[in-house]
C-alpha cells in the first residue's frame, strides 16, 4: 500500500506544478498580461505603468518563480477589484460552496445508491427501467437549465423554497439539486452496472451456495465490493462539484467560490481568477489523494498487497 | 505459423458484422433507435436551418415580443414556441442554434480526436520515455477541475466560435490521447502485432491494417460522448457570455437571455435548455449502442 | 446401502437471446449414504448444470428446471428439493448440501477475510455466536491444513496460494458438517501436486464426517482414486454408469472408451500415441432426436441415429445407455 501512496502523492506533487504552469499561462495566453488586466479605455501609458508594477516585463522563467513560490506561502497576490489580498477573500467564500458541494453530493448519494441497487439486483424490472432513466437523464439535463426550471417552479409559482441567497437549511435544496443531478446520473449507473457485474461474479454464486440470507449477500457481499468504485467516483464527483459550481451559485446568487469566480470574470479581475484557478485546483488534488487513500483502505488487496 | 489470411481474418471477424446482425441489434435496442434519430433530427436542423425555420434567428418582431407559445392564451401559430424579449421567434432560434451546437462538437471533436489518434499512437507504439511523458502530461490536465479551466481560457481569448472550438478540441484531447494509448497497447500485447512482425511486415503497415481499424469503435464512442459534453458546455459558456457573440443564436445565449425574463416569460429559457436535454439524452443513446455494437469484448447475451 | 439424494428426470434449459441451450435432457441417479459418486464428460456435457440444478443454483432468467425430481432423504422425510420454497432450500444449502468450486481465486470474496467467509455460513445455519463462530472456523482452517489458523483467519483470499485458498473453501463448504459435499472440478485450477493433496483431504473428511460426495471432473485419470461409481456424461445425458473398478475394466459405452483410450496408462508405456476422440461435441442448441453421440461414434449404426439410447441395466450395478455392445460386436438385441 505504501507504494501506491507514495505514487500517487508523486502524481499529485506533479499535477500541482502542471497547475502553476498552466494557470501562469493562462493569463499570458494573449501575450500581454497588462493589456487583458487593464480597461480598454486605458492609455498606452498606464498600461505600462501597470505592467512594470506588477512586474509582466521581467524575464518569464523570474515571474514563474515568483508566482509560484509566493502562491506556496498562500499569497496569490491582491484581486485588482476588490483591491484586497486574494486568498483571505477566497477562504471567505469556501464555506458557502463546502456546504453546498456536500448537500448535493448528499442528496446524489442518498437517491442514486439504493436505486442503483435495486435496478442492478432486478434487472429487466421496472426499478431497473427507472435506475436506467435516472441515469440517463441525470447525466443528460443541462444543470443551470434544470436550476432555471426549478427556480420557476418550486420557488415562483409553488413558493416552497427560496430563489437566491444563502439563509435557512432551506435555501441550499434547490441549488443542491441542481449541483447534484449530474452526480446522481452517474452514481446510479455506476452502482447498477457494479451490482450486475458483481453479481454474476463466481463468489456471489460460492455465497449463495452456503444458504445465506439475499439481504447478507446484497450488503456484505455485493455493495462491499460495489463500494470500491463508488468510493472512487465519489471523491471525484465531490471536486467536480467544487469546481463546477460557477453556474449554479451564479443563478442562485449563492455567496460561494463559483461566484466569485463568475464575478471576478465579469469585472476582468485576472488576479483574483488566477488565484481562484489555483487554489480550487490545489483542493480538487488534495481530496483526489484522499479518496486514493480511502480508496486504497477500503481494497484489501491493495492495502494487504502481496 | 500463422497464416497471413489466418492473422488478419482473425482480427477482422472482431470489426466486421454482418449487416443483417447490426439490424437486429439496433431494432433490439430502442435506445439507440432514439439516439441514431435525435442525432440525424439535430443535423438536419443545423443542416437545413434557413428551410425549416419560420422565420429568421435575428428578424425582431417588436410588437409581438414576449408572446407566449401557440398553444398558450395569447400564443399563435405565426410563433410555434413564442417570442422572445426582441420579439424573435423562438423556434426559429433554437433551429438555428443546432448550427453553432454541432458546429462546436463536430470541429471540438475531429481536433480533440485527431490530436489524441496521433499523440495516443506515438505514446503507446513507441512506449518508454515518450510515452511517460505524454501520459504525465495527459494525467495532469485530466486532474484538473475542467469548467473552471475552460471557463478561464474563453473568458480570457474573448467571444468567437473559433476560440470554443479551440479550447474544446484542445483541452479534451487527453482522453481521447488515453483511450488511444489504452488500445494500442492492448492491441500490442494480444499478439496481433507479434505475429504480423513475424510474417515480415512494415511498421505502417501494422499499424494501418492491425492498429487502426481497432480503434475505430472505441474512438468513434468516445467521440460520441465527447460531443454531447461538447455541446453541454458550450451551453454553459453561453449561459456566462462565453462563447458565441450575443449577436449569434446559440442555446446558451438563449438561455442565459431568457434567465432575466424567466418569471414573467419562462419559454425564452425552457426551449433551448429542452433542445439541449434531448440532444444530450440522444447522443448518450447513441454512444451508449455504439459501445455495446462496436466493441466485441464487452458484447454480452442480454437477456 | 441408503440413497440419499434421489434425481428423477432432470431436465434443465438455458433460455437465451441465441437460443435455448438445453443442458440437461433427462439425468436420473441415486447417491447413496458415504459413498463417492464421480461425474465424468467433457465440458458441455452438463455435469456442472446438473449439480447446480440440485440446490437450485442456476442463474434464473436465462436458465430454468423444466422438469425432474430431486428427492432428498433425511431419516424418515424426504423432500424435493425441486419444489422447496426458497427459504427452506436456503437451509439446504450450506446446511445440508455443500458446494466446492473449480477456481478458489474467484470463488472467494477478495473483499472479505477467509474467516469471515467461513463464520457467517456458521452463524447463518448454526446459530452461532460471533465469537463461537470465530472459535470454530480457526479449528476448520487447522482440520483443512491451513498453517497457523488463528492469524490466517483475517487473512483475505489475495494473500493465499492456490491450494491454500481451495482448502479454505473447503473449509466452508464442510462447515455445518453437510451430509452431501459436491465437488465442481476442484482440482483443476491447480498443480499435480496440490491436487493429490486436496483430494486427499476430501477423501478424509468425506469418513470423518460421513458425507457422501459427488465430484465433478473431466479427468478420468483422478477417478480411479477416489470415486465408488462413475456416472460417465454426454450431451446433458447420462451415457455410462458403473462401479469404479467395473468402468475402468470393462467399459461398455463407446465414448467411455474414448476416454479411457485418450488416458496415458503405466500399462501401456511406449505403445503408440493416445487415441484422440474424433469430432466437435453436440450441439447444445438443437439437440438431434438421437444418441448424442453418434456423430463421433465409431461404432454408429442406424438404430443409433433414429433414437435416443435409454439407460439400462446390463450387468448388475453397471448401466449403459446404447444400442451397440461393445463386448458383442454387434448390436445390442435387448431393450
Amino acid at each position: 500500500m505504501q507504494r501506491y501512496l507514495l505514487s500517487r502523492l508523486l502524481q499529485s506533487l506533479a499535477v500541482i506544478f502542471g497547475v502553476f504552469v498552466l494557470v501562469f499561462f493562462m493569463v499570458r495566453l494573449t501575450g500581454d498580461p497588462a493589456s487583458l488586466m487593464m480597461p480598454r479605455e486605458a492609455s498606452p501609458e498606464e498600461v505600462e505603468a501597470f505592467r512594470h508594477a506588477m512586474g509582466f516585463d521581467r524575464p518569464l522563467i523570474v515571474q514563474f518563480l515568483d508566482f509560484t513560490s509566493r502562491a506556496m506561502v498562500g499569497d496569490f497576490g491582491n484581486s485588482l477589484h476588490y483591491r484586497l489580498p486574494a486568498l483571505p477573500l477566497i477562504l471567505e467564500r469556501l464555506p458557502a460552496t463546502v456546504e453546498l458541494a456536500s448537500v448535493a453530493l448528499l442528496i446524489a448519494i442518498v437517491f442514486a445508491v439504493p436505486l442503483g441497487l435495486i435496478g442492478g439486483s432486478r434487472p429487466g424490472s421496472v426499478w431497473d427501467a427507472v435506475a436506467r432513466a435516472v441515469g440517463l437523464f441525470g447525466q443528460s439535463i443541462p444543470n443551470f437549465w434544470l436550476a432555471l426550471i426549478l427556480i420557476l417552479v418550486f420557488a415562483v409559482r409553488l413558493g416552497w423554497f427560496p430563489s437566491f441567497g444563502r439563509g435557512g437549511p432551506e435555501s441550499v435544496v434547490l441549488p443542491a439539486i441542481a449541483l447534484g443531478v449530474f452526480t446522481m446520473g452517474q452514481l446510479v449507473r455506476l452502482t447498477r452496472s457494479a451490482v450486475l457485474e458483481i453479481r454474476s461474479e463466481d463468489y456471489i454464486r460460492t455465497a449463495y451456495s452456503k444458504g445465506l440470507r439475499s439481504r447478507v449477500i446484497y450488503v456484505r457481499h455485493i455493495l462491499r465490493n460495489a463500494a470500491i468504485p463508488l468510493v472512487s467516483v465519489i471523491g471525484v464527483q465531490f471536486g467536480y462539484m467544487l469546481g463546477g459550481s460557477i453556474y449554479i451559485e451564479t443563478i442562485f446568487s449563492w455567496p460561494g467560490l463559483g461566484r466569485l469566480a463568475a464575478d471576478s470574470i465579469g469585472v476582468r479581475d485576472f488576479p483574483m481568477v488566477q488565484a481562484i484557478a489555483v487554489f480550487t485546483s490545489f483542493v480538487v488534488v488534495v481530496l483526489n489523494l484522499l479518496t486514493d487513500l480511502a480508496y486504497a483502505l477500503i481494497d484489501p488487496r491493495i492495502r494487504y498487497g502481496e | 505459423m500463422a497464416s497471413r489470411e489466418a492473422v488478419l481474418g482473425l482480427e477482422a471477424r472482431g470489426i466486421r458484422y454482418r449487416s443483417g446482425r447490426l439490424a437486429r441489434l439496433l431494432l433490439r435496442d430502442r435506445g439507440g433507435v432514439f439516439g441514431l434519430v435525435v442525432f440525424i433530427l439535430v443535423v438536419v436542423a443545423a443542416l437545413f436551418s434557413p428551410w425549416l425555420a419560420p422565420h429568421g434567428p435575428l428578424e425582431q418582431h417588436l410588437a409581438f415580443s414576449k408572446q407566449p407559445p401557440a398553444w398558450s392564451a395569447g400564443g399563435s401559430w405565426e410563433y410555434p414556441l413564442g417570442t422572445d424579449n426582441l420579439g424573435r421567434d423562438i423556434l426559429s432560434r433554437v433551429i438555428y442554434g443546432s448550427r453553432v451546437s454541432l458546429t462546436v462538437g463536430f470541429f471540438g471533436v475531429l481536433i480533440a480526436g485527431t490530436i489524441g489518434l496521433v499523440v495516443g499512437l506515438i505514446s503507446g507504439y513507441v512506449g518508454g520515455r515518450v510515452d511517460g511523458i505524454i501520459m504525465g502530461i495527459v494525467n495532469v490536465v485530466l486532474a484538473l477541475p475542467y469548467l473552471l479551466f475552460v471557463v478561464f481560457i474563453a473568458a480570457i481569448l474573448g467571444r468567437s466560435l473559433l476560440n470554443v472550438i479551440l479550447i474544446f478540441g484542445i483541452t479534451d484531447s487527453p482522453i481521447f490521447v488515453r483511450v488511444t494509448r489504452g488500445e494500442v497497447l492492448r492491441i500490442r500485447q494480444s499478439g496481433y502485432v507479434e505475429a504480423a512482425i513475424s510474417l515480415g511486415a512494415s511498421r505502417w503497415r501494422i499499424i494501418f491494417d492491425h492498429i487502426l481499424p481497432n480503434l475505430i469503435g472505441p474512438l468513434i464512442t468516445l467521440a460520441t460522448f465527447e460531443m454531447s459534453g461538447m455541446i453541454f458546455y458550450e451551453a454553459g459558456l453561453g449561459f456566462l457570455g462565453l462563447s458565441v457573440p450575443p449577436s449569434v443564436p446559440s442555446w446558451g445565449n438563449m438561455l442565459s437571455n431568457g434567465r432575466k425574463y424567466l418569471v414573467n416569460a419562462p419559454w425564452i429559457a425552457t426551449f433551448p435548455g429542452l433542445a439541449i436535454l434531448f440532444t444530450s439524452l440522444g447522443m448518450n443513446l447513441l454512444g451508449d449502442w455504439l459501445r455495446d455494437v462496436l466493441d466485441p469484448r464487452l458484447r454480452r447475451a442480454k437477456k | 446401502m441408503a440413497p440419499i439424494l434421489k434425481v428423477r428426470n432432470l431436465v434443465t434449459r438455458f433460455h437465451t437471446v441465441d437460443g435455448v441451450i438445453h443442458a440437461v435432457n433427462g439425468v436420473s441417479f441415486d447417491l447413496e449414504e458415504g459413498e463417492t459418486l464421480a461425474f465424468v464428460g467433457e465440458s458441455g456435457c452438463g455435469k456442472t448444470v446438473t449439480a447446480l440444478s440440485i440446490v437450485g443454483l442456476i442463474p434464473r432468467p436465462p436458465g430454468r428446471v423444466e422438469e425432474g425430481e430431486v428427492i432428498l432423504f433425511d431419516g424418515e422425510r424426504e423432500r424435493d428439493l425441486l419444489r422447496l420454497s426458497e427459504p427452506e432450500l436456503r437451509h439446504i444449502r450450506g446446511g445440508q448440501i455443500g458446494f466446492i468450486f473449480q477456481d478458489p481465486m474467484t470463488s472467494l470474496n477478495p473483499v472479505l477475510s477467509i474467516g469471515q467467509q467461513i463464520a457467517e455460513s456458521l452463524q447463518e445455519h448454526l446459530g452461532m455466536g460471533a465469537a463461537e463462530a470465530r472459535r470454530r472456523a480457526v479449528e476448520l482452517l487447522d482440520r483443512v491444513g491451513i498453517p497457523d489458523p488463528q492469524r490466517r483467519y483475517n487473512s483475505y483470499p489475495h494473500q493465499f496460494s492456490g491450494g491454500m485458498r481451495q482448502r479454505a473453501m473447503i473449509a466452508i463448504a464442510i462447515a455445518c458438517r453437510p451430509r452431501i459435499l459436491i465437488a465442481d472440478e476442484p482440482t483443476t485450477a491447480l498443480d499435480v501436486t496440490v491436487q493429490a493433496q486436496i483430494v486427499e483431504l476430501v477423501q478424509e473428511l468425506r469418513s470423518e464426517l460421513g458425507m457422501a460426495v459427488i465430484w465433478i471432473t473431466h479427468d478420468l485419470g483422478i477417478v480411479a482414486g477416489l470415486a465408488d461409481r462413475v456416472q460417465v456424461m454426454y450431451g446433458g445425458l447420462v451415457v455410462e454408469r458403473a462401479p469404479v473398478d467395473a468402468l475402468y475394466e470393462t467399459p461398455l459405452h463407446p465414448y467411455t472408451i474414448g476416454l479411457l483410450g485418450a488416458l496415458p496408462r503405466l500399462d501401456q508405456a511406449g505403445a503408440g500415441r493416445l487415441a484422440n476422440i474424433e469430432g466437435t461435441p453436440p450441439d447444445l442448441f438443437a439437440p438431434p432426436r438421437c444418441c448424442p453421440f453418434a456423430p463421433r461414434c465409431a461404432c454408429a449404426f442406424d438404430r443409433c441415429w433414429q433414437e435416443v439410447p435409454p439407460l439400462v441395466e446390463i450387468v448388475p450395478r453397471h448401466e449403459v445407455a446404447c444400442f451397440f455392445d461393445v463386448v458383442t460386436g454387434r448390436a445390442r438385441n435387448d431393450g
